[in-house]
């Protein structure tokens, strides 16, 4: 990290593929975009083949950038639907991305009632509650994880993701609300689980 | 008693909106006022909000992109020559 204000990037020079300015935007952003992926996918070389891909068809699509959304939104869709496209692929073209309807199970399943919020901050905080949140992410469908990986791993607003998913602000708040019920279900099972606390579960 | 109270199932799907601000004062209202007297309810309250929270705490710690990934994209974009001098 350097201290001197970087000039913001060009837009009209990235359109007619000026390849320093591609490298700046490729410097700005291959991070977040890794990341992104990796969340998603959960498997390092699978999040390197977004991460060349989303710049392999930014650099081809750049000069029909419209500007209508930022440079990072646009990135982050072209991402997001790389990595979808590769779980489709994994999962045999047998994932949905409509909208999930909520199923009677899941409905019915008891409320798990455990109270974990004051277990010191090493058991929170540990590697292996740090996998069991990765493994908790990667059990949510494709649906309900990439909203919860843009709004609550990579921090962005209800309104970015609706536009990186081209869906209503009101479709990210329903599914985002699902994925985080159903994580600190998890989370209360395993808590439960290797703490031996008690489970009012109703 | 005015307004409807939710029952502790119909609550659940309002929490995550109430958690992030965006909920309605009147639909707080009857979730505060559930809240104050339903132990249960608390709970799962708090353990969503902790749940929001660990997870933005172990996000923070989620690795950087490694060296030799960046170098790897660079290669394949056929920017090299921009790595260099950039780093
Ligand atoms: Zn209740």
């Amino acid at each position: 990290m350097t201290n001197k204000v970087d000039p913001p990037l060009s837009i009209e020079a990235l359109r007619r593929g000026d390849r320093a300015e591609f490298a700046r935007l490729v410097e700005l952003y291959d991070a977040y975009i890794y990341r992104l992926a990796l969340r998603i996918l959960g498997n390092p070389q699978d999040a390197e083949d977004v991460l060349q891909e989303t710049f392999i068809k930014a650099l081809k699509h750049l000069p029909s950038f419209d500007g209508r959304s930022s440079l990072s939104t646009w990135l982050y869709r072209i991402a997001t639907n790389e990595a979808l496209m590769l779980l489709r692929k994994e999962k045999g073209g047998m994932i949905s991305l409509d909208e999930p309807n909520p199923n009677d199970d899941e409905e019915q399943e008891p409320i798990q009632i455990v109270d974990w919020c004051c277990l010191p901050e090493e058991m929170l905080m540990n590697a292996e509650t740090k996998k069991v949140l990765d493994q908790a992410i990667a059990q949510l469908s494709p649906a309900l994880r990439v909203v919860v990986v843009l709004r609550d791993l990579q921090g962005l607003s209800t309104r970015e993701t609706s536009q990186i998913l081209k869906i209503s602000e009101e479709s990210v708040k329903t599914r985002l609300s699902r994925a985080r019920l159903q994580l600190r279900q998890w989370l209360s099972e395993y808590f439960h689980q290797q703490y031996g606390l008690e489970n009012l579960a109703s | 008693m005015t307004a409807h109270r939710p029952s502790c199932r119909e609550m659940l799907g309002s929490l995550s909106e109430y958690l992030d601000g965006e909920l309605e004062a009147e639909l707080c209202a009857a979730i505060e006022s559930h809240l104050s007297e339903c132990e249960n309810c608390r709970i799962v309250v708090d353990t969503l909000r902790k749940t929001i929270t660990l997870y933005h705490q172990h996000a923070e710690e989620d690795p950087q992109l490694p060296a030799e990934v960046r170098l790897r994209l660079f290669k394949r974009l056929n920017l090299e020559d921009f790595l260099s001098h950039s780093r």
